[in-house]
């Protein structure tokens, strides 16, 4: 893959298969992700991106039947080791889903402190400070820092899912995994997450799975071109878009088929 | 329009009639029960009605708080046993339900759920009543917890069930642990028609005689030891209802006006708990 | 981490600690009716079946008079419910203007929340001295000469345990066919209607075929429930042993026979006697149920239907 030799690595996969009982879904990838880069990861219906993101916090092996077989690398250190445990480790990687799904009970406020306190965090000052920087680096601070206790369904769709990036980055993951996450959004909530991704990356290293290629474009360093389940290009994004290698990420880019 | 339509437009017309008129009569049927309960129950509503235990038969006047307090116990300490176990019945059901054990939990709530209330009533003779020497409120609130647990295992279940997986799968990504996630997030969220669950079982027993009888029993005098028999509203109705004396049958037309205030009271505290809850959940 | 591995198997274990109530209570149900029942089963047999007589002098007992009530006043129960619990049903899924929608079924389901002591308590106050004066001598005019009319009429009756159970099951067979007919597709309705076929035609050709099996499946589902009353019914049944064609005469079902007499079951084998009825009243409800249950799912898919407080 296409690193130089100091570009320090966060996250890898090493011959990653992720099956759903005997269906590979993916096949043997092994993908490197370089700290503070913004990688997406595109491909047609089914090619098993969103499986493959959902393996990088162990999410994937909670549906019933599924399984993964290879390595994944934080630190170095292999997720999938027996001593590794997967509820710490989701609390060093954040997630943000395709719908907004803020908790609906809770207020803005114990939304973003949520990550938070299932760590133990419960200082008041302690809370009140990672909840204020949380929202600002999400750019909602100033729309809500005069309702913080005020119901999280009160927000409109592109906001709550501002909420959840907030929530997910509250307890300061060293990764940010995003799947999707303005496939339900208009465009003006769609181009206020993508200036966020910018923003973010100078803290944290993050994935980006999406079915839109010129978000892909606009956001991403890197893209990772997978279809039924392998991983058939990868390099920086404007080559990838401009001088595709393989043939297939070609015909994928120029929407001759997917 | 041809003959044959105008027969078709016809009988479309008399059947839509015919509906309509069988619906409200259903309706009706309802309006004459509460309105006669009203029109004989409310004048025998005094103050000495609601303080006052009865009095020897025959004589006039006596009242039903013996009844009534006998029921608020009863139906307490039933709520108190039954609706942690069927929450937690249905609790489990919701989360790890999907295997065999989930699959006979389930099917033995809904054959629970149709059994009738006497043979619990039976069942509560024999197991409590006989081996402890005498009737007993107690026992008396055990057969309704019986009656109460697989009622709130399902609705329980059900309302759990409505929440999204994708909300837990935001509380798993977040790190936190799945007794949590169930407790924290998925219970949470699906509180209101938990509650809502509990307060209509708790209704539903309120107005329960068959499993008081052997159990329960009655009891003429004020009393609030649960070892004692004791009296509910619906047990006193039944006996003033089919006794001799009109006195009686005063008291009985009362005492069901003021048990079926109570089960409507509680009936619209869990729909109004339900729209204040529901309203937002989305 | 391993403190987050004991949590949660620690819930786990709670959680299924109390799931675990409902097999033991329907052991212990089983077990308890089976034992008190064993004597009884022991010196009748089957014949406690077709038996008529009960006399605890001789201790003799027979439960045929008892089942042919229950079956009687529960199938003259359907025979009035049914036609008014389907019309509240479709009224309410295809002809109510939405705002009456929630007034209308809120009331039906307000029926199911009368405690069945109270219905009891207004029919013998209330329609048995209505049938008596208004409704008995019109129809024993009209159709005395029927056997189901004979004999005089004194009030505790058959027809009222059937009336007054038509009432009490109404809102479950319209809730439950309601629930069925609204997971009928709206394009079998537009299908039919599109053909030129009049409302009445468009519920009858297509909604109602379509929906056949959970209306069955809710109708069953009301004589479950008829099957099992026991305080509205002993109070306005009159509580005879007899088996009689006649509905303006006197009758029995099981669970009244128990109400009313297991207090005053002085030996064991009487008490045995009844026991062994409540048995055969649990294990038709069972049957009675589980048949219900199956033709609902089909339609009606998955929901626990006729176990919330309606």
């Amino acid at each position: 893959m296409v690193a130089s030799a100091n570009t320090r690595l966060r996250l890898e996969t090493a011959h990653l298969t992720a099956l759903f009982g005997q269906h590979r879904a993916v096949r043997d990838v092994s993908l490197l992700f370089p700290a503070h880069t913004v990688t997406a990861i595109i491909g047609p219906s089914g090619c098993g991106k969103s499986t493959l993101l959902r393996c990088l916090n162990r999410m994937h092996e909670l549906t019933p039947g599924a399984s993964v077989q290879g390595e994944v690398l934080l630190d170095n250190v292999n997720i999938y080791a027996a001593d590794v445990s997967p509820v710490e480790l989701r609390r060093r990687i954040g997630m943000v889903f395709q719908r907004p799904t803020p908790f609906p009970t809770m207020s803005i406020y114990d939304n973003v402190a949520a990550g938070l306190r299932v760590n133990g965090g419960r200082r008041r000052a302690a809370l009140d400070d990672a909840v204020s920087r949380a929202l600002q680096q999400a750019a909602l601070w100033d729309e809500v820092k005069d309702r913080l206790h005020t119901s999280a369904l009160d927000l409109s769709g592109g906001q709550q899912q501002r909420l959840c990036i907030a929530r997910a980055v509250a307890p300061q993951p060293e990764i940010l995994l995003l799947d999707e996450p303005t496939a339900s959004l208009d465009p003006a909530g769609t181009q206020r997450i993508e200036e966020l991704c910018h923003a973010l990356k100078r803290l944290y290293t993050i994935v980006i799975v999406t079915h839109n290629m010129q978000q892909a474009a606009r956001v991403s360093d890197y893209t990772a071109f997978m279809y039924l389940g392998s991983l058939i290009e990868v390099g920086k994004t404007n080559e990838i878009f401009t001088k595709p290698k393989v043939e297939q990420t070609e015909a994928y880019i120029t929407g001759r088929f997917g | 329009m041809s003959g044959a339509s105008l027969r078709r437009h016809l009988t479309s017309r008399v059947m839509t009639v015919l509906i309509v008129v069988l619906s409200f009569t259903a309706v009706l049927a309802l309006v004459l029960i509460l309105g006669n309960l009203l029109v004989k129950g409310a004048s025998s509503l005094d103050w000495a009605f609601f303080t006052k235990s009865p009095v020897p038969a025959g004589q006039s006047g006596g009242g039903v708080a013996n009844a009534i307090a006998g029921t608020i116990l009863i139906v307490g300490l039933a709520g108190l046993i039954g609706v942690p176990v069927g929450v937690g019945a249905g609790m489990y059901l919701a989360e790890y339900g999907g295997g065999r054990l989930g699959f006979v939990v389930r099917f033995v709530a809904d054959v629970l759920n149709g059994t009738p209330s006497i043979v619990i009533g039976i069942v509560g003779w024999t197991f409590i009543v006989k081996p402890s020497g005498g009737f007993s409120a107690l026992a008396g609130s055990i057969a309704l917890a019986i009656l109460m647990i697989p009622m709130l295992a399902r609705t329980t279940e059900e309302m759990v069930r409505l929440v999204p997986h994708s909300l837990r799968e935001a509380a798993l990504a977040l790190g936190y642990p799945r007794w949590r996630t169930s407790l924290k997030v998925v219970a949470r969220t699906a509180l209101g028609g938990i509650v809502t669950g509990c307060l209509v079982g708790i209704a539903r027993v309120a107005g329960e005689t068959a499993p008081l009888l052997f159990t329960a029993l009655g009891n003429l005098n004020f009393t609030t030891s649960v070892t004692q028999p004791m009296q509910t509203l619906s047990l006193q109705i039944y006996v003033y209802a089919t006794g001799p004396f009109d006195e009686w049958h005063r008291l009985a037309w009362a005492s069901a006006l003021v048990l079926m205030g109570l089960v409507l009271v509680i009936s619209l505290t869990a729909r109004w708990v339900t729209r204040a809850r529901y309203g937002r959940i989305r | 981490m391993r403190g987050i591995d004991r949590s949660d198997r620690i819930y786990r274990r709670v959680l299924t600690f109390f799931a675990l109530a409902l097999p033991a209570l329907i052991l212990v149900m089983l077990g308890v009716l089976l034992v008190d029942a064993l004597p009884a089963l022991r010196r009748f047999g089957p014949s406690f079946l077709w038996t008529s007589t009960w006399d605890p002098v001789a201790e003799v007992y027979g439960a045929a008079p008892m089942i042919f009530g229950t079956l009687a006043s529960s199938l003259l129960a359907l025979l009035l419910a049914v036609p008014l619990a389907l019309s509240v049903a479709i009224f309410l899924t295809e002809f109510s203007p939405r705002w009456l929608r929630q007034p209308v079924a809120f009331l039906v389901e307000l029926l199911a929340a009368i405690p069945s002591v109270v219905y009891g308590t207004w029919g013998i106050f209330v329609l048995i001295p209505f049938l008596r004066s208004y409704v008995v001598p019109p129809l024993k005019a009209l159709l005395g000469w029927t056997p189901f009319l004979q004999g005089v009429f004194y009030g505790n009756s058959l027809l009222a345990g059937g009336i007054i159970l038509a009432i009490m099951i109404v809102p479950y067979i319209a809730a439950v066919s309601r629930e069925v007919l609204l997971a009928v597709p709206t394009s079998q309705r537009e299908a039919a209607l599109a053909m030129g076929a009049t409302r009445w035609e468009a519920v009858r050709t297509a909604v109602l075929p379509y929906g056949r099996a959970g209306l069955i499946g809710a109708v069953i589902l009301g004589l479950g429930r008829a099957l099992g009353e026991t305080m509205a019914v002993t109070m306005v049944i009159g509580n005879r042993h007899d088996i009689g064609v006649s509905v303006l005469q006197p009758a029995y079902t099981m669970a009244a026979a128990i109400a009313n007499e297991f207090s005053e079951a002085t030996t064991g084998m009487y008490q045995s006697a009844l026991v062994e009825v409540g048995l055969i009243l649990f294990v038709l409800t069972v049957v009675v149920n589980a048949i219900a249950r199956i033709l609902i799912w089909r339609v009606a898919r998955g929901a626990a239907v006729g176990s919330k407080a309606l």
